[in-house]
């Protein structure tokens, strides 16, 4: 088992030109969690998500996670998504948290389809519910909502009651049937 | 002699046989098919939520839904003439739904059971149906979140109160078929037989 300090020594021995930080994923009050994330920029991603895989001291065999935030309107906040990978280690029993802000008007990330087959779902949810899109994805439609719908319902600018999407339907009566 | 009684001399063996039968065959029609039918009610569980777990207590041996005739849960529309929509309905659900009551077998009911099914219930979002009955005919709504199986059997009881009552006549003699239709997947050459037949 690998502390989050070990873990970003590793990435940073074999990525020394991209100076990456260890940041807590939250803060109670003042008091920072024990758990970790990395910010990487979106061209590092496949890069150091595969290093991370691959090498023996971190050995992340399974994506557990693949979220993301909205941060529209957030305090402090200069990029609006933040796609987050969280990774686990079987063999290690570590995990580390990977961040990855992309930004409007086409929010863009490539997939990581390759590196765990297990992200190809979260991928397509991410694109149904935030509209990010993940190049290189062997099938890139939505998961959740039905085919017609256009919009991205988890974007804090999307209504919680939506836009009328739910009137589309032929309205059986008794007659008809 | 009174002239309505019967009379061997004016009215054969035939006719009284024909109009007893009639009037058997009247009174099955008006009372006997309601009276099979309100006690042999066939629900479809479409239990989507927490309501299709009070749906699978009012069927249990405590409440006993058996007790009205309403026990037989069928899977297969084909095989039940009573809907019941437990719980909220997504968006995306909705033409299922809508397939599985045009697939059920004239007669049809449907209870709306719960605030979900009926009205959309705390899910006023993108993403649920507001109420089924903006896309179905909706015959009893049971309120309750979810319906204690009491008021689930209040439910199937109204269901067979209206059954007694009025019934729904075939849609084959209301003039309005099943609207599903299998398109013949080639061409049927009339033989010349019978369209000389015909003119």
């Amino acid at each position: 088992m690998a502390t989050p300090e070990q873990i970003l020594a590793a990435v940073n021995t074999r990525f020394p030109t991209l100076r990456l930080e260890l940041k807590p994923l939250l803060t109670r009050g003042d008091v920072p969690g024990d758990q970790m994330y990395i910010r990487v920029k979106p061209a590092d991603l496949l890069d150091v998500l595969r290093f991370l895989r691959d090498d023996g001291r971190t050995r992340f065999e399974q994506l557990i996670d693949l979220t993301c935030v909205d941060y529209l309107n957030f305090p402090g906040a200069s990029d609006r998504y933040g796609v987050i990978y969280s990774l686990l280690s079987l063999t290690h029993n570590h995990r580390i948290w990977i961040k990855c802000f992309v930004n409007d008007p086409r929010p863009t990330l490539p997939t990581a389809t390759a590196i765990w087959p297990g992200a190809e779902w979260m991928e397509r949810e991410l694109y149904d519910m935030f509209g990010i899109v993940f190049e290189g994805h062997p099938d890139l439609r939505r998961i959740l909502t039905w085919d017609g719908f256009e919009a991205h319902p988890l974007r804090k600018d999307y209504p919680l009651r939506g836009k009328g999407e739910r009137e589309n339907y032929p309205v059986l009566n008794r007659d008809d049937a | 002699m009174d002239k309505h009684q019967y009379d061997p001399h004016t009215m054969s063996n035939d006719d009284v046989l024909t109009t007893r039968l009639d009037s058997l065959v009247n009174f099955f029609r008006e009372k006997g098919v309601n009276w099979a039918r309100r006690n042999s009610l066939w629900p479809l569980p479409f239990a989507t939520a927490c309501c299709g777990i009070e749906l699978m207590a009012t069927g249990a041996s405590r409440y006993d839904v058996a007790r009205f005739g309403a026990e037989v849960m069928r899977f297969s529309p084909r095989q039940s003439d009573l809907l019941i929509c437990a719980g909220r309905v997504a968006i995306k659900m909705m033409p299922v739904l809508q397939r599985i009551y045009l697939q059920m077998a004239e007669p049809k009911w449907v209870i709306s059971m719960g605030a979900c099914a009926s009205t959309g219930g705390v899910f006023d979002t993108y993403a649920v149906v507001q109420g089924v009955d903006q896309f179905l005919p909706v015959d009893i709504y049971v309120p309750g979140c979810p319906p204690r199986p009491e008021t689930l059997i209040e439910g199937i009881m109204a269901i067979q109160r209206i059954v007694d009552r009025d019934g729904i006549t075939p849609s084959s003699r209301r003039g309005k078929g099943l609207r599903l239709v299998a398109e013949p997947m080639y061409q049927i050459d009339t033989p010349p037989s019978s369209k000389t037949g015909a003119a």
